[in-house]
C-alpha cells in the first residue's frame, strides 16, 4: 500500500487536482481509495465518486483536522485495503499552518496557489517546508515572472522539494503528479509525524469561553513573545 | 538528450497535432519551426489559441487535453528543460495584464532574475527599457499591484527581453496591452528566436511568415504569406503609423491637425 497526504490552504485546489490525477492513476491501471478529512461540511465526496473510485469522508468537527486525521490513518489504511485499493490518497483540511499531518513514509503533498502571491509559501510554515512536492495551482491567472518567483519562493521554504505547475481546471501537470505518486514506495513499519504538533492544549481548547487572562491555564504566549506555564 | 540547454541555437521547434474539442485528429498533423521565424496563430474566441500555446509553454508530450507532443530538435525535451526557469527555453507573455504579488517593482524584478539564475542587478535595466515602451514611467519603489495595464505590459515585456531572454518566446494578444505594441514585439523577438504570437492584429498577422489557423480547439491549416499579403503589408504599416501619431495626439491633450 502506498500512501499519499495531500494538504494546502482552503481554496487551493487541492479536490480539483486530486482528481485529475485520480483519472491518471486509474489510466494507468493502479486502484486508488480516497478519504477527504474536512472540518464541518464537505460534498467533495459527490464529486470523487463520479471518478468511480472508493470514497470516504471525515467530518472532524470541533477537533483539528490535522490531529483528527493522524489520529484515524490506521483505520483510513485498514479501509483502503478492505476495499482492494493500493494506494490512499488522503486530502486534510489543513488549517493553522502550525503543524503538518505528514507520516515520513507517506508521500507528502502541499498545494498553494500562485494568486495567494509570493509571500505565502513563507507563511505556509511546516506544511510547506516538510513536503515531498509542492504542486502550484493558478499559475494560468499570473505572468510567467510571476510564476517562477513564487516558485523561487518555494525552494527558499522547501529546498528539496519537487515543484509541480498543476491546473485543475485543464488537468496540466496531473501526469506528472500520478507518476510521482505511482513511483512512491509503499509504506511499511511504525510511522512516525515529520514535524511537532502544536503546543499542548490550552484552556480554550477545553471549552472555555471566558475571554479574561485570569480564566486561562496551560503554556500562554503574550504579544511580545514572553510564554509562561500557569497552572498547577 | 540533456544537452539541449538554453544556450543552444539554433533550435527546431515540433508540434505534433493532437486533437481537438471532440476529439478529432488535428488536420496539421506536424509544423516545424526554426530559429528566426515568427510564426502566428489565428482564430476566433474559443479556438484553442491559448490551449496551444500552453502545449507549447509546458513542453506537452501527449500529456495535456489536446494529446499533443512538443519536440525540441527533434527530440522530446529533458524534464529539467520543463519546469526549471534556469534551463528554461521559453519565454511567454500571457494575456495577464496585472500583477498580484505583494512586492516592489524592484524587489520583485531582483527575484525573478535570481529564479532564472541572472544578476539581480539587471532590475534596473528592466525598467528603463519598459519606460521606453510606455507614457507612464514605472518607479523601482512602486508596489506592483498598483501598476496601470500598460505599465505592468510594459513591464512584462520588458522583464521577457532582458531576464527571461530565451529562445522561443510566446506572446499572448499584445496589441491589446496598451503599449507599442510594433516595437514590443521587437524587442521580444530579439536576434534569432523562434517567436509565436496569438494575434488578430493585421500589422502582427502579418509580420508572420506562417500563421496557424484554429479552429474548435484544432489545427486546421497553415497559411504562409505571401506577395499580395506583403503589399497589403506596407499599406498597414503606413495606416498603423498614421493611427499611432494621432492617438498621441490626442493622449498628450493636442488637438488633430
Amino acid at each position: 500500500m502506498k500512501m499519499v497526504v495531500v494538504a494546502g490552504t482552503p481554496g487551493s485546489g487541492k479536490t480539483s487536482v486530486l482528481m485529475h490525477a485520480v483519472k491518471d492513476l486509474i489510466r494507468a491501471g493502479h486502484s486508488p481509495a480516497l478519504v477527504k478529512i474536512d472540518c464541518m461540511w464537505t460534498e467533495d465526496d459527490a464529486r470523487f465518486k463520479r471518478l468511480k473510485v472508493p470514497v470516504a469522508v471525515g467530518l472532524s468537527r470541533d477537533m483539528c483536522p490535522d490531529h483528527y486525521a493522524i489520529y484515524n490513518f490506521d483505520e483510513m489504511l485498514e479501509w483502503a485495503a478492505a476495499q482492494g485499493a493500493n494506494i490512499l490518497l488522503n486530502e486534510t483540511a489543513g488549517l493553522c499552518l502550525r503543524c503538518a499531518p505528514y507520516p515520513d513514509k507517506a508521500l507528502a503533498i502541499c498545494v498553494i496557489d500562485v494568486t495567494t502571491g509570493p509571500n505565502s509559501p513563507l507563511k505556509v510554515g511546516p506544511l510547506l517546508t516538510t513536503a515531498d512536492a509542492a504542486v502550484m495551482t493558478k499559475g494560468d491567472l499570473v505572468s510567467q515572472a510571476e510564476r517562477e518567483v513564487f516558485r523561487e519562493r518555494i525552494l527558499e521554504a522547501n529546498p528539496g522539494c519537487r515543484i509541480i505547475e498543476a491546473n485543475g481546471l485543464s488537468g496540466k501537470g496531473s501526469a506528472e503528479l500520478a507518476q510521482l505518486m505511482a513511483g512512491w514506495p509503499d509504506i511499511c513499519g511504525e510511522m512516525v509525524l515529520r514535524h511537532n504538533p502544536p503546543l499542548a492544549i490550552c484552556t480554550l481548547c477545553t471549552g472555555e469561553l471566558r475571554i479574561a487572562k485570569e480564566h486561562h491555564r496551560g503554556v500562554l504566549r503574550h504579544l511580545d513573545g514572553f510564554m509562561e506555564y500557569k497552572g498547577e | 538528450m540533456s544537452q539541449i540547454n538554453s544556450e543552444i541555437m539554433p533550435l527546431t521547434l515540433t508540434i505534433q497535432g493532437g486533437v481537438d474539442k471532440d476529439g478529432h485528429l488535428d488536420a496539421v498533423s506536424e509544423i516545424e519551426i526554426t530559429s528566426g521565424e515568427i510564426i502566428g496563430i489565428v482564430g476566433p474566441t474559443g479556438s484553442g489559441k491559448s490551449t496551444l500555446i500552453a502545449d507549447i509553454e509546458q513542453f506537452a508530450l501527449g500529456d495535456t487535453p489536446s494529446g499533443r507532443k512538443i519536440l525540441i530538435n527533434g527530440l522530446e525535451p529533458a524534464g529539467e528543460l520543463r519546469c526549471n526557469p534556469r534551463k528554461k527555453l521559453v519565454a511567454q507573455l500571457s494575456q495577464n495584464m496585472h500583477f498580484l504579488a505583494d512586492m516592489s517593482v524592484e524587489e520583485f524584478l531582483r527575484m525573478h532574475a535570481k529564479s532564472r539564475g541572472k544578476d539581480p542587478g539587471l532590475a534596473n535595466k528592466v525598467i528603463a527599457l519598459a519606460n521606453t515602451l510606455t507614457g507612464e514611467p514605472v518607479n523601482p519603489a512602486f508596489p506592483l499591484t498598483i501598476l496601470s495595464g500598460g505599465q505592468s505590459r510594459a513591464l512584462m515585456v520588458a522583464d521577457i527581453a532582458v531576464i527571461s531572454d530565451s529562445p522561443i518566446v510566446l506572446i499572448d494578444e499584445i496589441e491589446n496591452a496598451g503599449i507599442k505594441k510594433q516595437e514590443a514585439l521587437r524587442l521580444l523577438a530579439g536576434e534569432g528566436k523562434i517567436v509565436v504570437v496569438v494575434t488578430h492584429d493585421p500589422m502582427l498577422a502579418l509580420m508572420a511568415s506562417r500563421r496557424i489557423v484554429m479552429k474548435n480547439g484544432g489545427m486546421t491549416k497553415v497559411i504562409s504569406t505571401n506577395e499580395d499579403e506583403q503589399r497589403v503589408f506596407k499599406d498597414v504599416e503606413r495606416m498603423d503609423g498614421w493611427l499611432t501619431a494621432l492617438r498621441e495626439t490626442i493622449r498628450q491633450g493636442e488637438v488633430v491637425a
